[in-house]
């Protein structure tokens, strides 16, 4: 799950990281009135779960109140890689002498918590990586031990020269730790991490994403989940127990298992075709499930043929056979589905299907081709 | 011959009452995998189906039965600590069916095993089948049979996909073994490789893995550097876009790392040969085995 800048802002600071104050405004009137509160310039920041939003258009600097509640009418609305911005942070702009990066992230390599530290922040951190990649250091956290007082040295030493605000860093590092830890984040970061002329360290943006299974222990941070910034087929598939993800194409794929599922999307491009989404329905599937799997598909009007993908072993082939029948019974599907259906009791799912006038296949390649055919209106 | 698992595995089973685990222990006895206890705290004294002692504890377990393999099927809660448990209890593989298991738990948990000394499979697994010995997970038993070739996959149902297929075609499995959808898991596609080196029954091997990270990436090298025996791989996620975790909490492309292509062409680089399509496994194997 992805949380918002100003969220993520929110958990740092209460960890102790020195974060500038800030609001969030959903409309051109709350910036300016923010803007008015804090005096002074502002920056308007286009909350949305996309990365480059400065490259976007969505951070401006605002040197008044006035001029606040233009930029944030500018900035509502706007599609930043697909998403609408519908919530802007207000927060006073910062002299900035210099820019760092901080982050840490669940590294599979070492299979440890990695910190990564550069001098070299603000900008985009994937390009000084590609390019220079000599400028990030890197530092492997013990989870047994946490981050040793010795290490968050390091680290900050590796940032700054001055002793004072190499102290400050080292703080920052481990109240970053402490949130990472806090939060279940698989990544946190602080980009930038700046110093002021005056010499203070800040954090002027952050950004953190949490691991999707930790979420069953932290309702305070499931709560932060923005439903508005995701696509409302995804809000509908979770709260069914499905993972779903829309893709471009038309042809939609309803598979058991994410590894089957992807084998079948590549496997639609292999025949021509473009799969509509990724849907797993995992395992010990009920009808239900089928149900709801199927009002999400048909509710993409790009969807031309609806392909199910079936290898039975804790799925009972019968249990998707009857979601199939029941749900074409109460949704008004108006596409063509192509069944294919092997394993547990496959036998009498074909049964179910023949006797509601449907027709099953168990060959995944037949299965597929057919359904790139139909989609293209070439099938028979 | 096989690997992990054969005849001799005598095995406990960690949430032996719940749904899951009910289910496939009725399902692992019927194929003939020894299963010796079950676990459930609380449960102490009573039995499974009259037929396999229930313990409160995995120590008792192992006391009472000389267990040596466990299978876990206990909620993501408390997958943790049942690893921490069996390893604390002195089993010497672990297997972890259970999905969502927080990956920072899995941090602390894969370096307590190792000191142990044991061996994990998992978490979010099928776990593992030597045909005709003995199953230990969830992979249906009906879907292959003995036979030359060795598997490893990240995936659950695209390998039966691929096992199946290859049954079609008359040819078997001396072990099968799903590792998991995981970032940090117990046993690597290295780890399962450099075992089906070592077993004389394996002519050859299947890898199949998936986009995300840099497992099969090490894995192709280790390939090249370390095995006699051909292996042939495919790889799901050509057309996942990035930054979208596909299912599995492992399965997702970071900038531009973790693609197929990238895994594909690491294959390519090292000797492995790839199948465009599931399918296309059955005849690539066929050529290695020269049958």
């Amino acid at each position: 799950m992805n949380i918002h800048e100003y969220q993520a802002k929110e958990i740092i600071r209460e960890h102790g990281v020195p974060v500038p104050p800030g609001e969030v405004a959903t409309t051109p009137d709350e910036a300016e009135r923010i803007a008015r509160k804090f005096g002074g310039a502002v920056v308007v920041k286009a909350q949305v779960h996309a990365g480059g939003r400065g490259k976007a258009g969505g951070v401006k600097l605002a040197k008044s109140a006035e001029e606040a509640r233009e930029k944030a009418s500018q900035i509502l609305g706007m599609q930043i890689k697909g998403l609408t911005v519908e919530k802007v942070l207000v927060t006073p702009a910062e002299e900035i002498a210099s820019e760092s990066y901080v982050g840490i992230v669940v590294d599979r390599a070492s299979k440890k918590p990695v910190f990564m530290v550069s001098a070299e922040g603000g900008i985009d951190i994937e390009e000084v990586a590609a390019t220079n990649p000599e400028a990030i250091r890197k530092l492997a956290v013990d989870p047994r031990y946490g981050l040793l007082p010795h290490q968050a040295y390091w680290l900050a030493t590796e940032l700054y020269d001055d002793a004072k605000q190499q102290r400050a860093a080292e703080k920052i590092m481990r109240e970053l730790y402490a949130s990472f830890l806090d939060a279940g984040c698989s990544l946190a970061e602080i980009n930038p991490l700046i110093t002021t002329p005056a010499g203070e360290v800040k954090a002027i943006d952050a950004k953190m994403n949490i691991d999707d299974n930790e979420l069953f222990r932290k309702p305070q941070i499931e709560a932060l989940r923005d439903e508005s910034s995701e696509a409302p087929s995804e809000v509908l598939a979770r709260e069914a127990g499905l993972t779903f993800i829309k893709l471009d194409g038309d042809v939609g794929c309803c598979v058991n298992g994410a590894g089957l599922a992807m084998a079948t999307m590549d496997l639609v491009k292999y025949y021509g075709g473009d799969p509509a989404n990724f849907l797993d329905i995992g395992g010990s599937s009920n009808p239900q499930k089928v149900v709801n799997a199927l009002k999400i598909i048909t509710s993409d009007p790009n969807v031309k043929v609806i392909l199910f993908n079936i290898f039975g072993g804790i799925t009972r082939c019968d249990d998707v056979a009857n979601g199939i029948v029941t749900a074409t019974k109460q949704i008004d599907i108006r596409v063509p589905i192509v069944i294919r259906l092997t394993g547990t009791n496959d036998e009498i799912a074909i049964r179910i299907l023949e006797d509601a006038g449907f027709s099953a296949m168990t060959d995944m390649d037949a299965a597929v081709e057919k359904a790139v055919d139909l989609a293209k209106g070439e099938g028979k | 011959m096989s690997i992990f698992i054969d005849k001799s595995t005598r095995l406990v089973v960690q949430g032996i009452t719940g749904r899951d685990g009910s289910f496939h222990t009725r399902q692992m006895m019927d194929y003939g995998t020894q299963v010796v206890a079950g676990v459930t705290p609380g449960k102490g004294g009573q039995s499974f189906e009259g037929e396999v002692p229930i313990f409160d504890t995995v120590e008792q377990a192992v006391k009472e039965t000389g267990a040596n393999t466990s299978v876990i099927y206990v909620p993501p809660a408390f997958a943790a600590d049942a690893i921490f448990e069996a390893a604390d209890a002195g089993i010497g593989f672990i297997v972890c069916i259970t999905e969502g298991v927080p990956v920072l738990d899995m941090t602390l948990v894969r370096p307590y095993v190792i000191e142990k000394g044991a061996r994990l499979l998992g978490p979010n697994c099928p776990g593992l089948i030597s045909p005709g010995q003995s199953k230990v997970g969830i992979i249906p038993g009906n879907i292959t049979r003995p036979g030359p070739v060795g598997l490893v996959s990240r995936s659950g149902t695209l390998t039966y996909e691929v096992v199946y297929k290859l049954m079609g075609a008359g040819i078997g499995t001396t072990t099968c073994v799903g590792i998991g959808g995981d970032p940090i898991n117990g046993t690597s596609f290295i780890d399962c490789l450099a075992a089906f080196e070592a077993d004389p029954e394996t002519k050859a091997v299947v890898m199949i893995g998936e986009i995300g990270g840099t497992d099969e990436q090490e894995a192709a090298r280790y390939v090249k550097e370390n095995l006699s025996k051909p292996v042939v791989g495919f790889i799901a996620g050509q057309t996942a876009p990035p930054g979208r975790r596909m299912g599995h909490a492992g399965a997702i492309i970071s900038g531009s790392a973790g693609t197929a292509e990238e895994k594909i062409q690491a294959f390519r680089d090292n000797g492995i040969g790839v199948a465009q399509r599931p399918v296309d496994v059955v005849g690539l194997i066929r050529d290695a085995l020269g049958a």
